[in-house]
């Protein structure tokens, strides 16, 4: 019983903060979808669902979803066997320079294709400027490093020696990948395709900056409804069609995800030489790569052009506020914003994320304290199951009302960058602290130790670096957030994000190119962080 | 058959592999025999083409395997664990080289039926590995071998990874289904007894090179070195003044030095050596002593169960000769 009392004491703060932070948005978008103006009336959002605009977009949303995975796996698979598992010079310098990509901020990705595919830049003759391809592309961009990690990490935990012995037993190496190695990867790839799918049904920087009003997904239209309709109720009944689609998503890849274990890294298989049959594979993976670098090269080039010459004038620019009045502030303002705002994010997410880690990663003694401590569990994994526009949107919605009313709080923005990068730090940590023998800790009782001290000298080296890494993680996520920033950030405090978006839409001979400079900055200081992080060498940063 | 020349396997400075000759005639058991990291399984896949050679040559036949690749050596390689694939039946697993050949149906069924008879596992299969103990899942990587009849079968380590009663009792079943299907295997492990089960022949190797090797009982009799001595089981040995005086009361010639088993001292009344018993432990087939021996030391004797042999006493030894090998000392000074 004492157990119990105690895990419920640990627990209450961060039930607490959820109730507040997630349980009342998510509720009162569930009432104004379900009950608009406090009458019952569930039929509504049936009528919402039947709209044929409703319809198109759901559609659209899944199809460039499945394309995008499937692109995706398609060239990830090739560039995580070429990177983990064969010695190509400067692989860690590559695989480094991979995870890039998914953290930069979504709008810069945006920023940078249309860059890459609009008039007069390097692919603008291929007339793919606005199409559901730039999307698709702008898709597979984010996702393939998801597939070259998870599905390289268990490639190179994976023991050679069954495809030895098939080998020997007289299977080619094409037929080695096919019948063995390739269902031993299964559950990787199965569960990385799940994430990006996942990724990409609920992109929304991307499929605003590059599909505007005309190709939405559920995401962007939440937004559009919200934003510029003000159909509230629309967007409510989108959300909540959302809210279950993810939340089956996430119960789906869940069971399938691969998470490397922390504790086991030395069944690791060193890598070989490169052999004249690799040819394929590396020839893929170059493409892959240059593919992957093009836009980001074109969004760099088109940063420092003015005018059709070689200047710097776009980033002396950013101290202004933007030719015909597009910002209220300078864009180094919304720079220091973007930085305080992510500091507080990042402390936020680090306090909630070690937390509720400790919480479920506890052994339990007892069937009671069992039950209770996976409730617990299922409660704290509930903010995965909400895209950053459904939270949001719920944020927008509830806490504008004493005694909660937050709209002019610093912390408002922080609070939901917190909760969208709170699932990235849970999954660094908890496997970390699952991984540690609970004999351990029986044995440091044992030798007098006190449950708070076990916990310092036990816990707490084992994870001191991935709480490093979780933080670096959760700070470069919190600079690039735009789903929920967009709808609470004030006009007169935006962060970098929506200083960029707003850039791009706005008329202005100085605006996008201000834009591409803001963008190159941000996307230069997420991916410093982000290879800060990759150097703390945490397995499982990044198992997404 | 397989014939090793000079072969040398280096990997950056240091030599893993050091111009190791051997030769294993078709349908003999050949084990290369030593301790971990001296070289013996990166030898086993080189020959399996797994390792590519620094130099020398590995032939079959007489035909030079330099530019042959692992998958059509028409070798088979039976790990350690059994590295089974985890997502295939019982059935699948021993009918996957069967499979790459594309062999007919009917003439697939019969031969997996066949197989897993061979090792025991009628009925099995549909099972899946994850569902098998340790030496099912062997004996399944046994018939996945076997299938299509390799030319040379490797083994690393066949039975190490099994509790001790069931290596024994299928080490026996292996050696009958070797010698049974005429098969010449290549076996590499640490564990001597694996390889007196197994082999006919036995090869020595240490820090790379192969120090010794031969018919297995003759190496047995005459290990080359001490090292290799206490390598193949003997209990300690004996040099100078102790290795004459014990030769001599086991009426041998004399040498200076000698290696002898545990149980090459047997205590008899009649024996010509007197000793005093240090210390005594009782196993289940006999009496295991440590004696002090005068003119020798201490050394390890043994007791039949119907002895009273406690510490204190004194005792007469008799020289067990066929447990004993007497060492040709070399750059002795």
């Amino acid at each position: 019983m004492r157990r119990i009392a105690g895990l419920l004491l640990a627990a209450a703060v961060p039930v607490a903060v959820l109730a507040v932070l997630f349980v009342l948005p998510v509720g009162g978008m569930l009432a104004q979808g379900f009950a608009p103006q406090g009458r019952l009336d569930p039929g509504g959002v049936l009528d919402v669902l039947a709209r044929p605009r409703v319809r198109r977009v759901a559609w659209f949303t899944l199809w460039t979803a499945g394309a995008g995975t499937a692109l995706a796996v398609l060239l990830g698979l090739p560039a995580a066997f070429v990177l983990h598992r064969l010695a190509v010079p400067g692989r860690h310098a590559i695989r480094a320079a991979l995870l890039v990509p998914f953290v930069l901020p979504t709008v810069v990705v945006g920023v940078a294709f249309r860059q890459l595919l609009g008039e007069g830049g390097p692919l603008g003759f291929l007339g793919l400027e606005g199409t559901p391809v730039a999307i698709l592309a702008g898709l597979v961009f984010f996702n393939v490093a998801v597939v070259v990690r998870a599905v390289g990490a268990a490639w190179e935990a994976l023991d050679p020696r069954p495809g030895e012995a098939a080998a020997a037993l007289g299977a080619s190496p094409l037929q080695v990948l096919l019948t063995v190695t390739l269902p031993a990867l299964r559950p990787a790839i199965v569960g990385a395709a799940s994430s990006v799918f996942l990724f990409c049904a609920t992109a929304f920087g991307i499929v605003l900056t590059l599909g505007g009003v005309r190709y939405a997904t559920v995401e962007t239209e939440i937004y559009l409804l919200t934003t510029t309709l003000f159909d509230l109720r629309a967007a409510a009944a989108l959300s909540i069609v959302q809210l279950i689609v993810v939340v089956g998503l996430l119960a789906v890849s869940a069971r399938l995800r691969f998470t490397p274990d922390p504790g086991r890294r030395s069944a690791t298989a060193a890598p070989r030489a490169v052999r004249r049959s690799d040819w394929t594979a590396l020839a893929l993976t170059l493409l892959t790569l240059v593919a992957l670098a093009l836009p980001i090269l074109t969004l760099v080039a088109g940063s420092f052009r003015v005018d059709g010459s070689w200047s710097v004038d776009n980033y002396v620019a950013l101290g202004g506020a933007g030719d015909n009045g597009a910002l209220l502030v300078p864009v180094t303002t919304a720079l220091l914003t973007s930085l305080r705002t992510a500091v507080d994010a990042t402390w936020m997410a680090l306090a909630m994320g070690l937390a509720v880690s400790l919480i479920v990663t506890r052994r339990s003694h007892g069937p009671a304290e069992r039950r209770v401590r996976s409730v617990l569990d299922g409660f704290f994994m509930l903010p995965l199951g909400v895209s950053a526009v459904t939270l949001g949107f719920g944020f927008l919605i509830t806490l504008d009302q004493p005694p909660l009313d937050l709209r002019d709080s610093p912390l408002l923005v922080p609070m939901a960058q917190a909760l969208v990068a709170l699932p990235l730090v849970v999954r660094t940590l908890a496997p970390v602290l699952a991984g540690i023998d609970d004999r351990q800790r029986q044995a440091a009782a044992s030798l007098g130790a006190s449950p708070w001290r076990a916990l310092l000298t036990v816990d707490l080296p084992a994870v001191w670096k991935p709480l490093l890494a979780a933080s670096g993680f959760a700070f470069a996520a919190s600079l690039g957030e735009f789903g929920a920033t967009s709808f609470l950030a004030r006009d007169e405090a935006p962060t970098v994000p929506v200083v960029i978006f707003r850039l791009i839409g706005h008329p202005g001979e100085m605006n996008y190119g201000m834009a591409l400079a803001a963008s190159v900055v941000l996307a230069t200081a997420t991916a410093v962080v982000m290879l800060l992080v990759e150097r703390l060498r945490v397995p499982s940063v990044g198992a997404f | 058959m397989l014939s090793l020349r000079e072969v040398t396997v280096r990997y950056g400075d240091t030599v893993a592999v050091d111009h190791v000759s051997l030769d294993l005639p078709a349908g003999e058991v050949l084990a290369v025999l030593g301790p971990s990291g001296c070289g013996k399984s990166t030898l086993l896949r080189a020959v399996a083409g797994l390792e590519p050679l620094t130099s020398g040559r590995i032939e079959v036949d007489g035909v030079d395997l330099a530019g042959t690749p692992t998958h059509k050596r028409g070798f088979a390689l039976m790990f350690q664990d059994g590295q089974l694939f985890g997502h295939l039946t019982v059935a699948r697993n021993v009918a996957y080289a069967l499979r790459l050949r594309r062999t007919p149906r009917e003439q697939l069924a019969a031969r997996v039926a066949e197989l897993l008879s061979l090792v025991g596992l009628e009925g099995y299969a549909d099972r899946l590995p994850g569902t098998l103990s340790g030496g099912e899942q062997q004996r399944v990587a046994l018939a996945r071998a076997l299938a299509v009849e390799p030319r040379l079968l490797l083994l690393d380590e066949p039975l190490s990874a099994l509790d001790a009663t069931l290596r024994q009792r299928l080490a026996g079943e292996l050696r009958e289904i070797l010698v049974a299907a005429g098969t010449t295997a290549l076996l590499v492990t640490h564990d001597h007894e694996e390889a007196f089960a197994l082999a006919d022949r036995l090869a020595v190797m240490r820090n790379g090179r192969v120090v010794q090797s031969g018919p297995i009982d003759e190496v047995w009799r005459t290990p080359v070195d001490e090292e290799t001595a206490l390598f193949l089981g003997y209990a300690r040995v004996l040099r100078g003044g102790a290795a004459r005086l014990l030769l001599e009361a086991g009426g041998l010639p004399a040498a200076d030095a000698v290696a002898v088993r545990r149980s090459a001292l047997v205590v008899a009344d009649d024996g010509p050596l007197a000793a005093t018993v240090v210390s005594a432990r009782v196993t289940p087939d006999q009496i295991r002593l440590v004696v002090g021996v005068d003119g020798v030391g201490e050394v390890d004797a043994v007791a039949p169960l119907d002895t009273h042999a406690a510490a204190g006493e004194s005792v007469r030894l008799r020289v067990d000769v066929t447990r004993l090998a007497v060492l040709r000392i070399e750059h002795a000074l």
